[in-house]
């Protein structure tokens, strides 16, 4: 079996700060770059702590042999990952996880992100360019990330603060349900917080669209060997048990997950 | 290059570096990264007679140089994995070992039969889980416990039989001697120790079970002081594990007295650590002139 993920030191070439506490890298990984999906995950070693922090991957950039990784400081482990200079090397192992299922053309989208769990979004919604709606939250103006990135896409972008400093004020559930009211897309994704999920969840039950959720979870391995990263899910025949988030996820069908 | 092979127990390994039980699933899932014929053997997920869901999650925890983990031996049961995860392995170039745990004798002595009859090289008897309620550690902290255990199983055991166990305990070489005089062909040693970590805003263990089972470098010095008086009171091979992620762990262990090692956590941060143990241990070898990896086995010399 020819290796699908590998491990390194590859470089940053390139790095941004584009919110408080978060972080634009460009890696350059091609082994990783080659066959990483929209919605899969890479492992990044901290330099002093013990396990890898699992980054979605928020645009790929197979030519070139790059990936972006937008990060945001939740604690020390994350705190040292982001403190990797332009020019410096960072451990990533890659790509891991199953990602979001792609639709052919003319197949329509919404893409749901929700503060840092918009990232994963962008490779996503970019498929789709103009047939992608992406309805994308934050806590306020400050926190923003990524909006003339979607854009630039071609996505059609709807913005919500919780606060109302920029875009629409209120949840994106709030700006879903608007846009499930004026049509319904072929598929809807989601990532962000888990009461975000679970509303987005509902509403595509209500409307009958198909839907698949990016989950997180505390995590050890990555590819699915220490099974730590539980997630209780449902099979068809409605019994439930857990499923593990970086080798069966971390995209779900919002229906198989037990909120 | 130096002769690598090393057996245990009449079982013929063709280096002495062994994946942890728990840490390498059922020998799947690293392929996508390298083959697991890079290991002399691969110590499967521990299973259960019956399928168990394992524990709610958060089921890991960041420590100083270590993690704790609380997963509670989820795992598919006996006739998934025979059906399924065993096939599945057929044609890997190294030892298939199963790792044995249940809640009472009759659940392990149920499940060690049927493993018996099954294309697994050799048996290792998880009596030193700290993640489950019922049996696991249980049995392995006494040695009255643990003797009962063993004695039960090698009765329906056709294949080699090692016995892991607990760190979590008083006299842990007396617990070997007792698993020994039941008929224990190995002992592997260390399982987690039990630890806990505490999030101070919210007053709450960070593990959804409160407790769980320490592993890393952290515990690295323990392990090797814990083979070191085993080996010196029981004459069947020690497998050592517990925090080793270079060659130069795995040749200390050796020198405490273990005539294989095992690998875990280290994969989770460096997953290539196997194949680096191996080369690394190869060359060390070749340097220093010794022939043969067996040779320093126990070789430390103590004050």
């Amino acid at each position: 079996m020819e290796p699908s993920v590998f491990q390194g030191s590859y470089p940053v070439i390139r790095k941004t700060a584009c919110a408080k506490q978060t972080f634009d890298f460009i890696v350059h990984c091609p082994d990783i770059a080659k066959t990483a999906q929209a919605g899969q995950f890479v492992h990044v070693k901290s330099p002093n702590f013990t396990l890898r922090r699992p980054i979605s991957i928020c645009q790929i950039d197979r030519q070139k042999g790059n990936i972006r990784l937008v990060m945001e400081v939740r604690g020390e482990g994350t705190a040292q990952i982001a403190q990797t200079p332009e020019s410096g090397l960072l451990d990533v192992m890659g790509p891991l996880g199953h990602g979001f299922q792609l639709l052919d053309f003319p197949a329509t989208a919404i893409a749901v992100g929700g503060g840092i769990g918009v990232p994963p979004m962008l490779e996503t919604a970019a498929h789709y360019g103009k047939n992608a709606v992406a309805i994308l939250g934050f806590r306020s103006a400050s926190a923003v990330i990524l909006e003339e990135d979607f854009q630039r896409e071609g996505c059609q972008v709807d913005l919500c603060t919780d606060d109302g400093t920029k875009g629409k004020k209120g949840f994106v559930t709030q700006a879903l349900k608007e846009r499930l009211e004026q049509s319904k897309p072929s598929i809807i994704y989601a990532c962000g917080p888990l009461p975000m999920l679970k509303g987005v969840a509902v509403l595509a039950k209500e409307y009958g669209v198909r839907c698949q959720v990016s989950m997180e979870e505390r995590m050890g391995c990555g590819i699915g060997a220490c099974l730590v990263c539980a997630c209780k899910t449902k099979k068809p025949n409605g019994e439930e048990g857990f499923s593990h988030v970086c080798k069966n996820g971390p995209v779900f069908e919002a229906e198989e997950v037990v909120f | 290059m130096a002769k690598l092979n090393v057996t245990l127990c009449g079982v013929e390994l063709k280096n002495p570096v062994i994946a942890a039980s728990g840490c390498f699933g059922f020998g799947q899932e690293y392929a996508k990264m390298y083959p697991a014929s890079v290991f002399g053997g691969i110590s499967l997920k521990g299973m259960t007679f019956e399928e168990r869901q394992g524990n709610p999650p958060p089921r890991i925890a960041e420590t100083p140089s270590g993690m704790l983990n609380s997963v509670g031996l989820q795992n598919p049961g006996v006739e998934a994995f025979l059906n399924h995860e065993l096939p599945a392995l057929k044609g890997v170039d190294t030892i298939l070992i199963a790792n044995a745990a249940g809640s009472t004798v009759e659940s392990y002595v149920a499940l060690v039969e049927r493993l018996s009859d099954s294309d697994v090289d050799m048996i290792e008897l998880n009596i030193s889980c700290p993640n489950v309620k019922q049996g696991g550690a249980a049995f392995g902290v006494t040695c009255e416990g643990a003797a009962s255990v063993v004695k039960a199983v090698r009765r329906v055991c056709k294949k080699p039989l090692i016995v892991k166990l607990s760190p979590n305990v008083t006299d842990i070489a007396a617990i070997a001697q007792a698993v020994e005089a039941e008929g224990a062909d190995a002992i592997s040693l260390i399982n987690t120790l039990l630890g806990m970590r505490i999030d101070i805003k919210t007053r709450r263990p960070v593990l959804k079970n409160n407790v769980g089972g320490l592993s890393g470098p952290a515990v690295f010095p323990i392990a090797v002081r814990m083979v070191w008086q085993v080996a010196n009171r029981v004459k069947v091979p020690v497998i050592g594990l517990g925090g080793i992620e270079k060659w130069q762990d795995a040749v200390e262990m050796m020198m405490a007295g273990a005539s294989a090692v095992q690998i875990g956590a280290a994969m989770f941060y460096d997953p290539y650590a196997p194949i680096k143990i191996v080369d690394g241990m190869n060359q060390w070898l070749d340097e220093q002139g010794i022939a043969d990896v067996n040779e320093i086995v126990g070789t430390v010399q103590p004050w």
